[in-house]
């Protein structure tokens, strides 16, 4: 089985993003960068899959801008074997980034395409979607669990009312939740093994796709702003602000 | 102007997000027709022609559409959405699966959780944990947006009384297939439909320790949340857990303890009116979103909060 496992490159999750104060857009002036958590998650359960002898090749894709290599760089030092970069500095929409790693399943053929479920940039939740609709594929979001069968997959699925089961046929689209797996630290030995391992770069031009825009970001503004309150001595107090100050409580 | 609500549904009943959808397509002006696909949705049809202001109702009863698989449900969609200029669900796990994957078989861009309407081309959503509110115009001809729940209110379940029309249309992929489901069983209220709002946090220490919560839950009527940290420890499984990629919330009082407060987790509940946080920590984070602070153990607070309620 040969897996695309796809790595968005985005803020680091610690870091509090906030609109640029011309509201143009968000202020990633040296905000550190890392690979997308989600992502994470979809190399760690490649890798794993890959160590059981399921799968044969994981290759790791990223789209962006030149330094998305490092988070390609990343995949490859938790044991991702190859990379492609789809380097564009077209801020990409999920549709966009679908075609372009349509265009890559064209080329690779892989059985299983991972991806994070989302990215905490955008929190679009769409690219895995998108994809198993333009690919025909079969699509498992939110997976927390991924049970390999002969030509096929069972899927635990993170739903609202709890976990659901499906099963999906191959080739397929998972997307990773939270709890698919715990994504292990890369080692120093492969962090330099890594640097060693290709990466081939392309473009969306090359691989026939416009990434032209279809929304237009008209503004970014900070949420209305929420100051924090007071501090009440006691559960006594407590009841009793909400009671007679908030009237949350009867 | 036509607006196409996927409607969400479960058991036979027409889920409270549909209503909020449905106010989410009355901001935008348009007529509004409400799509129920399913297998024996008969009954939810007819619960969403009693919807106000829903115009038209199509069902597509099949089994094809058990549990709106995305495949299938995606198919039909984007079928019938050609007629529509804007096609909306909730961003509810299942109109989230299901939504974006019509759209790319439109060729449209999706817009995910819209929080408010503008105009019928542009539409606010929160972007980075809710750090950053997007005001996002749609160049594509047909809009097709899920809807934060939290952000409409819903519209009165009663007082439509919209045509019913089948749709003949069936879509078998046969590339999925629904084995089951786990599902926790509660009397309290639904996590995004509640009023009120308890959450645990990591302070927590353990699931039955979630017990405290539960008796303080059930003197104001209220549910029961987690945050990640909780989740992913154990304590209490996934459904329960509130933010930015768990449930998004906004209840009239939502009382936090034993949670620090992760950019992640406020993500999910800084809209609640009220917010309550109980923690050890007197400089944890959830201390500067919080209405009313108590900076105290858990264990001894929980307790006093039940029996003084």
């Amino acid at each position: 089985m040969k897996i695309l496992v796809a790595v968005k490159r985005v803020a680091d999750y610690n870091v509090k993003v906030r609109p640029r104060s011309d509201h143009t857009g968000p202020d990633l002036a040296n905000v550190k960068m890392a690979i997308n958590p989600f992502c994470e998650i979809a190399v760690e359960e490649a890798v794993r899959l890959r160590e059981k002898g399921i799968a044969t090749e994981v290759v790791a894709v990223s789209l962006g801008p030149q330094a998305a290599q490092e988070q390609i760089r990343t995949a490859l030092a938790l044991g991702a074997d190859r990379g492609i970069l789809v380097q564009t500095d077209v801020a990409l929409e999920p549709l966009a980034i679908a075609k372009c790693l349509k265009a890559i399943c064209d080329k690779e053929k892989p059985d299983l395409v991972l991806l994070g479920k989302q990215a905490i940039d955008g929190d679009n939740n769409q690219t895995g979607q998108m994809l198993g609709a333009l690919t025909g594929y079969a699509q498992a979001t939110f997976a927390s669990r991924i049970t390999v069968a002969t030509g096929s997959l069972d899927v635990i699925r993170e739903v609202d009312a709890g976990l659901q089961t499906i099963a999906i046929k191959l080739p397929a689209i998972v997307t990773a939740d939270l709890r698919l797996n715990e994504p292990r630290y890369a080692s120093l030995p492969n962090i330099m093994k890594a640097k060693k391992k290709t990466i081939d770069t392309t473009t969306p031009d090359e691989l026939g796709v416009d990434v032209t825009p279809r929304t237009r970001l008209l503004k970014a503004t900070p949420p209305p702003d929420r100051k924090a309150g007071i501090k009440v001595e006691d559960v006594a107090q407590l009841v009793d602000k909400l009671k007679n100050e908030a009237k949350v409580i009867a | 102007m036509t607006s196409l609500v996927l409607a969400e549904h479960e058991k036979g009943a027409l889920k409270g997000a549909t209503l909020a959808t449905i106010a989410a397509a009355k901001a935008l002006g348009a007529d509004i027709h409400v799509l129920v696909a399913g297998a024996d949705c008969a009954a939810v049809a007819q619960a969403a022609a009693k919807v106000a202001g829903v115009a038209k109702v199509l069902v597509a009863d099949n089994a094809a559409y058990d549990h709106q698989l995305a495949e299938n449900t995606a198919l039909l969609l984007a079928e019938l959405a050609k007629n529509y200029t804007h096609v909306l669900a909730p961003a509810t796990t299942t109109g989230k699966n299901v939504l974006p994957r019509a759209a790319a078989l439109l060729d449209v861009q999706a817009i995910s959780e819209i929080s408010a309407v503008i105009s019928a081309d542009t539409f606010e959503r929160p972007i980075y944990a809710g750090n950053i509110i997007a005001t996002v115009q749609s160049l594509d001809a047909i809009k097709m947006l899920t809807v934060r729940t939290t952000a409409f209110d819903p519209v009165p379940a009663e007082g439509g009384s919209a045509s019913i029309e089948n749709v003949a249309a069936v879509h078998q992929s046969g590339l999925a297939e629904y084995k089951g489901e786990e599902v926790a069983k509660s009397d309290r209220p639904e996590l995004t439909a509640a009023k009120v709002i308890v959450s645990g946090g990591r302070g927590m220490q353990n699931g039955e320790n979630f017990a405290l919560l539960y008796r303080v839950a059930d003197k104001l009527g209220a549910a029961v949340g987690a945050s990640r940290a909780a989740v992913d420890a154990g304590f209490v499984p996934n459904d329960m857990q509130v933010g930015q990629t768990g449930k998004i919330v906004a209840p009239d009082l939502y009382i936090a303890v034993g949670i620090s407060g992760a950019i992640q987790h406020l993500a999910g509940m800084k809209d609640s009116k009220v917010i309550v946080a109980i923690n050890k920590d007197a400089d944890a984070p959830i201390f500067q979103v919080a209405d009313y602070g108590l900076v105290a153990d858990l264990f001894k607070a929980l307790p006093e909060l039940e029996a003084a309620l």
